[in-house]
């Protein structure tokens, strides 16, 4: 049985149908993303003075993978572009560029992911917070924590920990334990929290602390949102890169059988990818600058 | 992306020109942030920063959605699709927001008898 409409526009809608389908799905997506996008609004104006993580995100890492989806965003229309005019080998070159920006994003935002996992906030006994890194010795080899937090203290049963803070930064702006000399302090500011400037580890008994978290869901409502509405993107580039690739890898066969039909499948694959890109346009400046 | 006819080569043109624009628009949000010399935040507060930033996010996404989508082109179908569905996004956010104050005890203040704001 064939399915009707698949190249031919519909003469009630003026659609094809799976371009109308991949409408109706976009406007569900749109639903969900706007759900979240409200609920980081009423987080992040309901978040009480300093408890907002400011100034912790790479922006030059964001600003990367943003120039990364643009570039993918601009070669899936060229692709398109290329199939309605009738050359295949330009289609194919643009859909690998397209699925190499799509993983290239993916690894970089593990990457990311990975650093927020080793980086920790402690909070004192006495009040004081800092963020930074926890080193430990394995053997004779020195290896990053992660994800440890209050509990790993006590199941391990560690008595102290080698904590390397980081400089002040937007959102810390210069509380440490123990606490700093003048030079000190002036040193670090000269950084003023950007770049990996770290100063000497500090020794903090376990005892000492209060919290140990690292920059996880669990750890503040910023972060909550930021794996959730960062993860749920990803999900959906993940998604996206697997579709593009069927294209790819199946696209001479279905060129052959029927060319309109692949040049409307790839309209439609290129409309989700593009509203992938345009939710990512709005995630970064939130996420990594305001 | 609408199915008449296009002139191939024009519309790829209009595609690279946007895609730099695009990638001209992230490097404008990069420098709000990155360079102190133009940084909002620091400079004007965190309302000018914010606005500015999500004023080139909302230019960005009018190209992504207007060129590279071609909704600038389209059918009614999908404009009546898309409105409503911006129209629900935008109320919900919008009643969302201006009820985040009416909690008893917090913001406004309600007599509990009557319900009235005191």
């Amino acid at each position: 049985m064939d399915i009707p409409f698949t190249t031919k526009a519909r003469p009630d809608t003026g659609l094809y149908n799976a371009k109308l389908g991949i409408w109706l799905f976009l406007a569900s997506e749109v639903m969900l993303f706007g759900a979240f996008f409200s609920a980081y609004i009423l987080l992040r104006v309901g978040a009480d003075p300093g408890a907002w993580a400011h100034g912790l995100m790479n922006v030059p890492i964001g600003t990367f993978n943003t120039f990364v989806l643009i570039l993918s965003s601009v070669t899936v229309v060229m692709a398109w572009a290329a199939l309605k005019a009738h050359n295949y080998s330009l289609y194919r070159n643009c859909m690998v560029i397209t699925i190499a920006c799509a993983l290239g994003f993916l690894v970089v935002k593990s990457f990311e992911y990975a650093e927020k996992f080793r980086h920790y906030e402690v909070w004192m006994k006495d009040g004081t917070r800092m963020t930074g890194h926890i080193d430990y010795q394995d053997g004779a080899v020195k290896k990053h924590a992660y994800l440890w937090n209050t509990k790993t203290l006590s199941k391990k049963k560690i008595e102290s920990i080698a904590f390397t803070p980081d400089a002040p930064n937007e959102w810390m702006p210069g509380q440490y334990y123990p606490p700093m000399t003048k030079e000190q302090l002036e040193h670090v500011k000269k950084h003023d929290g950007k770049g990996d400037h770290h100063h000497e580890a500090i020794t903090i008994k376990s005892a000492d602390i209060q919290r140990l978290s690292a920059f996880v869901p669990a750890h503040s409502t910023f972060f909550a949102i930021y794996f959730t509405m960062t993860a749920l993107h990803g999900l959906h580039v993940l998604g996206g890169a697997i579709v593009l690739s069927y294209f790819l890898f199946r696209g001479r066969k279905m060129w052959q059988a029927d060319p309109d039909h692949l040049t409307n499948r790839v309209e439609v694959g290129g409309l989700f990818w593009h509203f992938v890109d345009l939710v990512w346009i709005f995630l970064f400046p939130i996420m990594y600058i305001l | 992306m609408s199915d008449h006819t296009h002139d191939i080569s024009k519309h790829r043109k209009i595609y690279i020109t946007v895609g730099v624009i695009l990638l001209i628009g992230t490097l404008c949000t990069f420098a709000l942030d990155h360079f102190d010399s133009i940084n909002l935040k620091k400079k004007v507060g965190m309302l000018v920063a914010t606005l500015a930033a999500l004023a080139i996010a909302t230019v960005k996404g009018g190209f992504v959605a207007g060129v590279f989508m071609h909704l600038s082109n389209e059918k009614k179908w999908v404009y009546w699709v898309m409105g409503i569905t911006i129209f629900c996004v935008l109320g919900l956010m919008g009643l969302t927001l201006w009820g985040m104050n009416d909690i008893p005890g917090q913001g406004h203040q309600f007599d509990l008898k009557t319900g009235l704001p005191k």
